[in-house]
């Protein structure tokens, strides 16, 4: 069964959710990745202001392509996860309920998700022209210089996922495989 | 000697197009393999994303727009005939073909000047790496594939001894996609270079990811540990997008070289689904 959510999540949405389960989101998310994170990072060491709220978020770790004219947003699948793990557990103090990325967390991370009540959703890696049909709008919130890698809002419907880590974190990546793992691997 | 001319906007024009068609079009061995690969798949979620990965590849196609937003970094394996001569600067061509697909066809730029320091982005997805060989011949062969970086990351390489066997091979190619996990984007395509030096293994896994997935290496006991190797990645369970599964790779691609007495390295070279290449004659 895929449950619908509207953006922001609640923490009932939250708890709702069990890994494993598949998931469309509609509302709006942030966008990030590597280059992103290290400046939003450094500023919270320096104990500065970030130029964006993370309150009530979630951010999606994506790079999109440059839009075709008359397009919305350029293909815009999900980027590795794990490159974002050192920052991760910071943002998720700070009030982000959760993240949208692929591929596994460290244990930090699933703690910090369990820690501030949030969620790691997994979109499909490279199936970036499919989930660009459900980002409908974006808009630049900062760091412009970082191109593909800048700060944006995506306005999206219906956009599919599924949960990876819930908030009790059960972690996919973790129960999944291990089904379908055969004896006799070397 | 007859020496055939060829126009550096002829390399540019093909190299664009190389790119382009690459990033837009996913190959005919790959969507094969997807199909056979959703049909046999044991996992209900792993059969949805493989047709979710099938869906948006059609998609791709028909808008002509790129199949994955990494668009990778350009890599072009290029024969080179001795009895050619190309009217300008052959990288130079090279490299304007990348940076006019790159510019012209929404294609992501993903490419830093600086590794460590400035990170700061070249705007045109250059440079491109190159690797060319001269071979005899009066044409130009260009294999050119646009490299994501999720799979790349997940790869290794390993200055085995001779000691250590085809049995060693084969664990530290398992011992690499078993740390890979779910992270490259399965089903992947595993690329093998072994023997040769340090960087020729690495060139070679590379080249072997670019061989199409339904072929297979024409010495019959390296066929056999393509075979093998993919039975047992199949078995980690890892699945489409590591959401568990029976398709965690579409194929084990290998390929060899001569080495030194003392060596016996091997490199392994991870591709994701969106196993993009492409090859032209010019």
């Amino acid at each position: 069964m895929t449950k619908k959510i509207t953006l922001p999540i609640t923490d009932e949405a939250i708890q709702d959710l069990k890994a494993g389960d598949s998931v469309l989101l509609t509302g709006t998310i942030l966008t990030g990745r590597d280059a992103a994170h290290k400046r939003l990072y450094e500023l919270l060491e320096q104990g500065k202001e970030l130029p964006v709220d993370l309150k009530g978020e979630l951010i999606y770790y994506v790079g999109p392509a440059p839009a075709k004219p008359g397009y919305a947003v350029g293909p815009a699948g999900p980027t590795s996860s794990y490159r974002m793990d050192k920052y991760a557990p910071a943002l998720m103090d700070l009030g982000l309920k959760g993240m949208i990325g692929k591929g596994a967390r460290s244990q930090a991370v699933i703690d910090a998700i369990v820690r501030n009540h949030g969620v790691y959703f997994a979109a499909i890696g490279g199936a970036a022209a499919l989930i660009a049909k459900s980002i409908k709008k974006e808009e630049l919130l900062c760091y412009e210089d970082l191109g593909t890698e800048a700060v944006r809002r995506y306005t999206v419907e219906d956009f599919p996922c599924i949960v990876a880590v819930d908030a009790q974190g059960n972690n996919v990546y973790e129960t999944e495989p291990l089904k379908y793992r055969k004896k006799g691997l070397i | 000697m007859e020496y055939r001319t060829i126009s550096a906007g002829t390399i540019t024009a093909a190299v664009k197009r190389l790119f382009l068609d690459c990033n837009y079009y996913i190959g005919g061995d790959i969507l094969a393999a997807l199909k056979n690969a959703r049909e046999q798949e044991a996992s209900p979620v792993g059969r949805s994303v493989l047709g979710q990965i099938l869906e948006n590849d059609a998609i791709a196609a028909e808008e002509q727009i790129p199949l994955c937003q990494d668009t990778g970094m350009a890599v072009l394996f290029v024969e080179y005939g001795d009895k050619v001569c190309v009217d300008g600067d052959f990288e130079e061509a090279v490299t304007e073909g990348v940076r006019q697909a790159y510019r012209d066809g929404y294609l992501r730029k993903s490419v830093v000047s600086d590794p460590v320091f400035d990170r700061v982005n070249t705007k045109d997805n250059t440079p491109a790496i190159i690797h060319t060989k001269i071979v005899s011949g009066s044409t130009i062969k260009i294999t050119a594939g646009g490299k994501g970086f999720g799979s790349e990351n997940m790869s290794a390489i390993k200055m085995l001894t001779p000691s250590y066997g085809a049995e060693g091979v084969k664990q530290f190619i398992l011992d690499t996609v078993f740390a890979a996990g779910p992270n490259p984007c399965p089903p992947i395509v595993v690329g093998v270079g072994i023997g040769g030096t340090f960087e020729r293994a690495a060139q070679l896994a590379k080249k072997a990811t670019f061989r199409p997935v339904d072929s297979e290496n024409p010495d019959p006991r390296y066929a056999e540990m393509e075979r093998e190797l993919l039975t047992q990645i199949n078995m980690m369970g890892f699945g489409p997008a590591g959401l568990g599964g029976s398709t965690t790779a579409l194929g084990v691609n290998i390929e060899t070289a001569p080495t030194h007495i003392a060596g016996m390295p091997v490199a392994v070279n991870i591709c994701c689904h969106a196993a993009r290449h492409a090859s032209t004659e010019i």
